[in-house]
């Protein structure tokens, strides 16, 4: 279902996203799923984390641009076209997708992806509406 | 060649007497025309009758860029509307340029100024004159065009850019003085060595008129040697009129002053008192003559020294030294002038940024580099790359709509630049020159 990502602002300087990890690694929180979105002279750090809102607070205490918005937690079928299944679902329903990054697995070892839709509800509604299952961030390792 | 013998050369009495006689005039239809004047004579208790010497100039108040900016757009003009033919703009310290206005004679008075400067470079009505200053309110192009103009030259309104087919032209139309910016000077003669062209072979360059920005001796070296030709120093501001105010003569001493139109003191920018010759200090200039916008006393924050001493080529005219800096912090940039506080009103338009912000300027390949560092504000969403780039997008039409050039913008994490203890360090200018 809809899950709590932290996006951060990083400047593309080396050891940037060393201070991001480091922030994250002192105070303790578990990183299980990311991404990044770069751009030439910065990226964006997406990710998913326990307690997002505390992850933020502490981000931006250490000087970094971090917000949260929300993006689907997807399980797919364990077979070929799992994938695949999901996306002509929206496709067929006209839902765009902006985003999507994967391999990250739940409790029961099914592959999650995390995708983030033009319109989340409606998205939601015709995944659920077609079988797909989608999981909550305590289904995720 | 001397252009204008009588006035160039004149002796120094005779030129004295015409510059008081000049000077009573302009202060008088400058106390009768603009009320900045009026009320700044009177609150320092001068009347224009108080003016019997060259001497008691010192009486007069100074003008300044800021007066110019408080009397934006035209407080200061001493004509009715009517008698303005032209206007020309430059940057102003906020973000509304400072506009200048001439009359039919103030226009003549600029031709007389530049063609005396052409002749000094050599040029006559059989030259070929490429003009590859921007044309439009910047002054560059327009005012070496009236010069060459009035010497009878032809002229050839290239404008900046588009390097391959200036020198195109060049080769073609057999160009023989070329008026540029001394970075863009060198840009044409980088090409010009690329294409393999051979001076007086396939161009026939003569004498090059560069100004606008500063330069160093070794831009002048590299420019002469790969056109061909013989560098002149040309010197201007739009508030005073435009380039044509002095420009150096085949003996490279310094920039001979069109004293009959201009009359110069060098001051000590922090006392305000005059310095003696030979010491270097702040311009300040006053017009003489100039109707639609009369300066009396403007501090042009240019720092530079006056020279006396007899020039070789006869002019008996006061000379300049080359501009070696800035008393306040405006920067010129591909011969824009930028002031860091109209990147600052830019800035403050903008809610995703924090306030502050540094510029870096530095040279490659003989071109101004400009960057901005800007900080994203605290609190603002950012989850994708498109909103960034827009930001990016929106903050350079900005720019550019207010200081007429683009520059490179990075975008930062809120604190990620240098605080500095004390006064901000906006700035970063790495150029040698």
């Amino acid at each position: 279902m809809l899950v709590k990502q932290v996006s951060i602002f990083v400047e593309n300087t080396t050891g940037r996203l060393a201070d991001v990890t480091r922030i994250i690694a002192n105070n303790g929180i578990d990183l299980k799923a990311s991404t990044i979105a770069d751009a030439a002279d910065f990226g964006i750090l997406r990710c998913i984390v326990e307690d997002a809102e505390s992850a933020k607070k502490i981000l931006n205490e250490n000087g970094f641009n971090a917000s949260i918005s929300e993006v689907i937690a997807v399980s797919l079928e364990n077979k070929a076209g799992g994938f695949h299944k999901v996306l002509q679902i929206l496709a067929d329903e006209k839902v765009g997708v902006k985003y999507i990054y994967s391999t990250i697995k739940s409790a029961e070892g099914e592959a999650v992806i995390m995708l983030k839709a033009a319109d989340n509800a409606k998205a939601i509604e015709v995944l659920k509406a077609n079988g797909v299952k989608l999981v909550t961030i305590d289904d995720v390792k | 060649m001397i252009w204008n013998k009588e006035m160039e050369c004149a002796d120094r009495e005779t030129m004295r007497a015409l510059q008081l006689e000049k000077l009573q005039k302009t202060v008088k239809h400058g106390y009768d025309n603009v009320p900045h004047y009026r009320e700044a004579f009177d609150a320092a208790g001068v009347k224009p009758e108080d003016i019997k010497s060259l001497e008691d100039i010192v009486k007069l108040p100074f003008i300044t860029k800021e007066n110019l900016a408080a009397n934006y757009p035209t407080g200061l003009f001493a004509v009715p509307k009517e008698e303005i033919r032209r206007i020309h703009a430059s940057s102003g310290t906020t973000g509304k340029p400072k506009i200048v206005g001439y009359t039919k004679s103030d226009l003549d008075m600029w031709g007389e100024c530049v063609a005396r400067g052409m002749t000094m470079a050599g040029a006559d009505k059989n030259s070929v004159v490429q003009i590859a200053y921007g044309y439009g309110l910047f002054t560059g192009g327009l005012g070496a065009h009236i010069g060459a103009e009035t010497i009878g030259a032809m002229v050839i309104p290239m404008s900046s850019g588009n390097t391959q087919k200036q020198l195109m032209f060049m080769q073609d139309m057999k160009s023989t003085v070329l008026c540029c910016t001394p970075s863009y000077a060198l840009t044409i003669a980088e090409q010009v060595e690329k294409a393999g062209l051979v001076p007086g072979k396939d161009i026939h360059l003569k004498a090059g008129i560069f100004g606008a920005e500063p330069w160093t001796q070794a831009m002048r070296d590299s420019i002469e040697a790969k056109l061909g030709l013989k560098a002149h120093d040309i010197y201007g501001l739009s508030e005073i009129m435009g380039p044509g105010v002095s420009m150096s003569c085949e003996h490279n001493c310094g920039m001979h002053v069109q004293e009959d139109y201009f009359y110069m003191e060098i001051v000590d920018p922090d006392t305000l008192q005059p310095v003696a010759d030979g010491e270097k200090g702040e311009l300040v200039i006053t017009t003489l003559g100039k109707e639609g916008m009369p300066l009396i006393r403007y501090r042009t924050r240019d720092i530079c020294y006056l020279m006396r001493d007899k020039c070789e080529c006869g002019r008996t005219t006061v000379r300049m030294s080359r501009v070696f800096g800035r008393t306040d912090d405006m920067l010129i940039i591909r011969g824009v002038n930028v002031f860091p506080s109209q990147v600052e009103t830019v800035i403050a338009k903008f809610d995703e940024l924090t306030v502050n912000y540094k510029l870096y300027v530095g040279r490659e390949n003989n071109t101004d580099t400009f960057e901005l560092a800007v900080e994203l504000a605290e609190g603002i969403e950012i989850e994708d790359i498109a909103f960034v780039e827009n930001l990016r997008k929106r903050i350079d039409h900005a720019l550019r709509d207010m200081l007429g050039i683009g520059c490179k913008i990075t975008l930062l994490n809120a604190g990620a630049l240098p605080r500095s203890e004390g006064k901000a360090v906006r700035v970063e200018d790495t150029r040698k020159l």
